[in-house]
C-alpha cells in the first residue's frame, strides 16, 4: 500500500478527485456568498475540472521544484533516480529518455481506448439501422475516437521526440528537463478529463466542435473543449523544449547537415506544434465562453459569425495534420538507409522538404472549408497553395525510391512497417489533390472519402512508421529485442486489412457515404462494403493485440540483447543497450555524415578519447 | 540502364492497367446534372494522374524490393551514392509544373460550376434539427420535397434554422452549408429526370444521419402540375394540412406509432395526462398542444431533454399550427 501511494501517478489521481470536488465546492460556495441560486452544474464542473487538472499536478509533484524556487530553496540537478527501478516510470522523472516511455505507454494506453470506440460504433455500421447504441452514444464514441486518437498521436510523436533527439544529437537531456516532465504529465488529467466527458451526456459534434452546434450539445462537450486545451500546453512546451534542445544542444561539430534526418523533422513539427496549437486552444475556450457567459463570438444573430471559428480550429488543425506526420515520415527516412545499407538519397532535399511541409502548410487551412459559405475569391487562392503541399511531399517519395534503388534490401519487421508507411502514405497522398481541387472538392467533402484519406494519411504517416520505430529502438529502450515471428504476424494481420478498409471507404465516399453518420440509407448499397470494414477493423485490431502479447511475451522471455542490433552508424547504437541515466559517458564527436552506409571505415560519431 | 528500362515499361503498363481497373466499375454515382460535367471531367484527369503516380512509386519501389533484394548469406552493402541534384530539381519541378497546371484546370472548372443563369428558378431552402423544407417564392408553395424542373437552373438560396447543416445530392455533385442566420446560395441544373435523395452532409446533432428529403427532378409540364396541386391543397382539410406538415418539420423526432425518439410520441397524447420537468401533471388539450408546438421550452415534458425543439411560433403561421394540432387530434 506505502509503495503504491508513492507512486507519483497515484498521487496525482487522488488529488485530482479532490481537487475536482474542491472545484466544484469553491465554485458553489462563492455562488452561494453573491447570494445567486447556488447550483449551476456546467460552471461548477468546468471549475470543478480545472482545479482537477491542477491538483494532479501538484499531487504528481512536478511543480515541486518550480514551488521551491519561488520559496527561494536550492534543488538538485541532474538527478539519478534510477535507483527507484520501475516506479519512476510512475513518476516526475526528469530523465527525457522516461518521459519518452512514459509518453509512449500513454500513447498506447489512449490508441487502444480510441480503437475500443471506433470497433464499437464499427460495428454498429456494419448493418443498416441502429442495433446496439442509440444514435448519441454512437455520435459521442464517433467525436471521442477522433479526439482520443489525436491525443494518442500528439503523445506518441512526444515519446520518440523525447527518447531520441537527444539521444541523436549526443545531447545528456533535454534543454529543460522540468518542463519536459510538465509536458508530459499535463496530458494525464487532460486525458481524464476529456475521457470524462462520457459520464457527462457525452457530446454530438465530431472531434471538429463547430458551433453553434457545440454551443447547444450536452455539458460533455465542456470536457472535451477542456481537456483538449490543456493537452495543448503539453504540445506547445514540447515543442519548445525541442526546438531549444536542437538549437543549443548538440554535440560539437555536429553541424545542421549532418543531424540525423529524425532531428530536422522533430524540428519542423515542433515549430507548428509551438506556433499553430494556439490556435485551437483559443477556438475551443471562446465556445465554452460562450456557453458559460453567453458571449456571442458565434452568434449571427447578435452580431457574431460562426465560420470565425472554423478559421481559427484549421489554421491549428491542418497543420496538426503534419504535426502527426513528420515525425513518422522522419522515422522512415531514418530507419529506410540502415535495412537497405545505402546512404540517405538527398539528404539535404529531405530535411528542407520537412521545413517545407510545415511553412506551406500554415498556407492552406481554407481548403477545409470550400463548402462552408466563407468568402468566395478565397477559394482559389486556397487551392493553389493546398496543391503546393505536393511538392516538399512529392520529394521525400522520390528520394526513398532512389535510397532503395540498388541497395541490399532486408525485410525485418521495423522495414515491414516502413514500407507499408510509404505505401499507405501513397494512398493517402493520392487521394489528397481531388480534396484541394475546389471543384472536386464540392463532391468529396464531408464524406467518408476524406475518412479513407484522412486514415491513410494517419496509418502512412503515423501508425506504421510509429510501430517501426517501436521494434527498431525497443532493443535500445529495454535491453530486449520483440519477436520477428510475433512482429510478422502483427504486420500481416495489420497492414494489408487496413488498406482494404481504406479503400472501400473511399469507394463509397464517392458514391454517397457521408461521414460522421450514426446509419446509413439502405437504398444506397452500403451494407456489404461496411460488413467487410468491420471485419477489417477487427483484424487491423487484433494485430495490435498481437502487439501486446509480443511485449509481454518479450519481457518475460526474451533474451538480453545489447549490442548494434541492425548494424546502424546511428550515436545510440555505439553504446550497449539500454542507456545509461545520463546517456554518453564519453562526449561524442561527429566525424562523418550520418547515412554513409556502403562506404568502408567510414563512421559517423566517436567518442572523446577514442582512436 | 536496363533496370530503368524495364522499370518504365511496368510504370506504363501499370498506369494503364490501374486506370482500367478503377474506371471498370461505377466510382462515381450517376451524373445528373449541369455542373457535374466539368467536375468529372476533372476527376478523369485527376484519376490519371493518380493512377500513373501510384504506378510510378509502388512499380519502382517493388522492382527494388524483389530484384534488390539481399541474397541470403551476402552481408555487403549497398551502392555509395549520397544523391543528385539534378534529379533533385528535376522531381521538384515537374510535380511544381503539374500541380499548378491542375490548379489552374480546378479553377477554370470551378469558373464553369458557378456560371449564373439569370432565368434561373428561386428556391429557398430551409435547413433545421433534423428537416428540410423548399418554398417557392415565384408561386408560394413549400413543399418537404424538393420538386425541381429538368434543364432549367435552379438558384437555391439556403439558411438555417439552428446549427450548420450541407446540402448535397450525391447525383448533383456540388455541396454547400447551410448556415445559421446568413444565406448562402447553390446553382443546380438537373439534366435528368428521375428521383434523387437529398443529404445533410454537415454533422448536426442526435438525427443527423435521417436528415434526409426526396428530390424529384421532372418535366417543366410535371413541375407546374405539381404547383398547381400544391396550391389547392391548400384548401384540403385540417388533418390533411397538418400531415403535410408532420412529415416535414415533426416525425423526424416525434413518433406516431409509439416508438421512442428524441421526442413524446403522439400516439395517444390527446387528451391524456403528461407529466412535466417541474412534476406538475397537465392534460394534452388543444391549448397545451398549441403551446407545445409555438413555444415548446416552457413546458417541458419530463424525461426529455429541453431547448432542442426550436420555437415552431417563429417558423409556422398560426392557420398551420391548428392544422397540425388538428392531425395530432386525429392520431388515436
Amino acid at each position: 500500500m506505502k509503495v503504491i501511494l508513492s507512486l507519483g501517478l497515484i498521487r496525482g489521481l487522488l488529488w485530482q478527485l479532490l481537487g475536482t470536488a474542491l472545484g466544484i465546492g469553491f465554485f458553489t460556495l462563492v455562488r452561494a456568498l453573491l447570494g445567486l441560486p447556488s447550483w449551476e452544474a456546467e460552471p461548477a464542473i468546468v471549475v470543478g475540472a480545472l482545479f482537477g487538472a491542477l491538483f494532479f499536478l501538484l499531487g504528481v509533484g512536478v511543480l515541486n521544484d518550480w514551488l521551491k524556487w519561488a520559496a527561494g530553496e536550492p534543488t538538485e540537478d541532474h538527478v539519478d533516480d534510477s535507483h527507484l527501478g520501475w516506479r519512476r516510470y510512475f513518476g516526475p522523472s526528469l530523465d527525457h529518455k522516461v518521459i519518452g516511455v512514459q509518453y509512449l505507454v500513454l500513447s498506447l494506453v489512449l490508441m487502444s481506448v480510441g480503437g475500443l470506440f471506433a470497433l464499437l460504433f464499427r460495428t454498429e455500421l456494419a448493418q443498416v439501422q441502429m442495433q446496439f447504441l442509440s444514435l448519441d452514444q454512437y455520435n459521442t464514441l464517433m467525436s471521442l475516437h477522433g479526439m482520443v486518437m489525436i491525443i494518442s498521436i500528439l503523445m506518441g510523436i512526444a515519446a520518440f521526440m523525447n527518447y531520441l533527439v537527444p539521444l541523436l544529437i549526443g545531447a545528456h537531456d533535454m534543454a529543460f528537463p522540468r518542463l519536459n516532465a510538465f509536458s508530459f504529465w499535463i496530458a494525464v488529467p487532460s486525458a481524464i478529463i476529456l475521457l470524462s466527458s462520457l459520464a457527462l451526456g457525452g457530446f454530438d459534434t465530431g472531434w471538429t466542435g463547430y458551433p453553434p452546434l457545440s454551443v447547444r450539445a450536452p455539458i460533455g462537450i465542456q470536457m472535451f473543449l477542456l481537456g483538449v486545451s490543456l493537452s495543448g500546453f503539453s504540445s506547445i512546451l514540447g515543442g519548445l523544449n525541442i526546438i531549444a534542445t536542437i538549437v543549443r544542444m548538440r554535440a560539437r561539430s555536429m553541424t545542421p547537415f549532418r543531424m540525423p534526418i529524425f532531428v530536422w523533422s522533430s524540428l519542423a513539427t515542433s515549430i507548428i506544434s509551438l506556433t499553430a496549437t494556439q490556435l485551437i486552444g483559443l477556438s475551443f475556450q471562446m465556445v465554452m465562453l460562450q456557453r458559460l457567459f453567453g458571449m456571442s463570438f458565434f452568434d449571427a444573430t447578435k452580431g457574431g459569425n460562426p465560420i470565425l471559428f472554423q478559421h481559427l480550429f484549421w489554421f491549428y488543425s491542418h497543420p496538426a495534420v503534419y504535426i502527426f506526420v513528420l515525425p513518422g515520415l522522419g522515422i522512415i527516412s531514418e530507419l529506410l538507409p540502415v535495412f537497405v545499407r545505402k546512404p540517405l538519397f538527398g539528404y539535404r532535399w529531405i530535411a528542407m522538404s520537412s521545413l517545407g511541409i510545415a511553412l506551406v502548410g500554415f498556407l492552406v487551412w481554407g481548403h477545409h472549408m470550400f463548402t462552408s459559405g466563407m468568402a468566395e475569391y478565397l477559394r482559389v487562392p486556397f487551392m493553389y497553395s493546398t496543391l503546393l503541399v505536393a511538392v516538399p511531399t512529392g520529394i521525400k517519395f522520390f528520394s526513398w525510391l532512389a535510397t532503395a534503388w540498388q541497395g541490399k534490401i532486408s525485410f525485418e519487421t521495423p522495414m515491414l512497417f516502413i514500407l507499408a508507411g510509404i505505401v499507405v502514405f501513397l494512398l493517402g497522398g493520392l487521394s489528397g489533390p481531388p480534396h484541394a481541387v475546389v471543384s472536386t472538392n464540392l463532391h468529396l467533402h464531408d464524406s467518408y472519402f476524406v475518412v479513407g484519406h484522412f486514415h491513410n494519411a494517419m496509418y502512412g504517416g503515423f501508425v506504421f512508421p510509429f510501430f517501426a520505430a517501436i521494434f527498431y529502438w525497443y532493443p535500445k529502450i529495454t535491453g530486449k529485442r520483440l519477436s520477428e515471428t510475433l512482429g510478422k504476424i502483427q504486420f500481416w494481420l495489420m497492414a494489408p486489412s487496413f488498406v482494404i478498409m481504406s479503400l472501400l471507404m473511399m469507394r463509397i465516399g464517392l458514391l454517397g457515404m457521408r461521414r460522421r453518420i450514426a446509419d446509413y440509407e439502405p437504398a444506397f448499397g452500403f451494407e456489404p462494403y461496411h460488413l467487410i470494414m468491420t471485419i477489417m477493423a477487427f483484424l487491423t485490431a487484433l494485430g495490435v493485440v498481437v502487439f501486446f502479447i509480443n511485449v509481454i511475451y518479450t519481457q518475460l522471455k526474451g533474451q538480453p540483447v545489447t549490442g548494434n542490433v541492425w548494424n546502424s552508424r546511428s550515436p545510440e547504437w555505439q553504446v550497449p543497450s539500454p542507456m545509461p541515466v545520463h546517456n554518453y559517458e564519453r562526449e561524442l564527436i561527429v566525424v562523418g555524415e550520418p547515412y554513409d552506409y556502403g562506404s568502408p571505415g567510414s563512421r559517423y560519431v566517436k567518442f572523446v578519447g577514442e582512436a | 540502364m536496363r533496370h530503368f528500362i524495364v522499370v518504365a515499361l511496368l510504370v506504363i503498363a501499370c498506369t494503364f492497367l490501374t486506370h482500367t481497373a478503377i474506371t471498370s466499375i461505377d466510382i462515381l454515382p450517376r451524373k445528373a446534372s449541369a455542373q457535374a460535367i466539368p467536375i468529372d471531367h476533372l476527376f478523369e484527369i485527376q484519376l490519371w494522374l493518380i493512377s500513373f503516380l501510384f504506378s510510378l512509386v509502388t512499380v519502382t519501389l517493388a522492382y527494388s524490393l524483389i530484384v534488390f533484394r539481399r541474397r541470403p548469406g551476402d552481408v555487403s552493402e549497398g551502392v555509395h551514392v549520397e544523391g543528385n541534384t539534378r534529379l533533385e530539381i528535376l522531381w521538384t519541378v515537374a510535380p511544381l509544373v503539374t500541380v499548378i497546371a491542375l490548379a489552374y484546370l480546378g479553377a477554370r472548372s470551378l469558373s464553369e460550376v458557378q456560371r449564373a443563369d439569370p432565368n434561373a428558378l428561386q428556391v429557398e431552402v430551409l435547413g433545421g434539427q433534423w428537416f428540410w423544407s423548399f418554398t417557392y417564392p415565384e408561386y408560394g408553395v413549400t413543399s418537404d420535397e424538393l420538386y425541381l424542373p429538368v434543364s432549367k437552373q435552379a438558384l437555391l438560396r439556403m439558411t438555417s434554422l439552428d446549427v450548420i447543416h450541407s446540402f448535397w445530392v450525391p447525383e448533383f455533385r456540388v455541396k454547400q452549408d447551410l448556415l445559421p442566420g446568413k444565406i448562402t446560395e447553390l446553382r443546380v441544373t438537373p439534366t435528368e429526370t428521375g428521383e434523387y435523395t437529398l443529404l445533410c452532409a454537415e454533422m448536426c446533432g442526435t438525427s443527423h444521419a435521417y436528415m434526409v428529403a426526396p428530390v424529384k427532378v421532372v418535366s417543366q409540364e410535371e413541375f407546374m402540375a405539381w404547383i398547381e396541386e400544391k396550391i389547392s391543397q391548400a384548401k384540403l382539410d385540417p388533418v390533411q394540412r397538418g400531415r403535410k406538415l408532420a412529415n416535414q418539420y415533426c416525425t423526424a423526432c416525434h413518433s406516431i406509432d409509439g416508438s421512442q425518439k428524441v421526442g413524446p410520441t403522439w400516439k395517444g397524447l390527446f387528451g391524456s395526462l403528461v407529466t412535466l420537468e417541474d412534476g406538475t401533471s397537465v392534460i394534452a388539450d388543444e391549448v397545451y398542444l398549441r403551446n407545445a408546438i409555438a413555444n415548446p421550452n416552457l413546458q417541458i415534458r419530463k424525461g426529455y431533454p429541453g431547448n432542442v425543439m426550436p420555437n415552431f411560433g417563429n417558423i409556422l403561421t398560426e392557420s398551420q399550427i391548428e392544422d397540425l394540432v388538428a392531425y395530432i387530434r386525429s392520431i388515436e
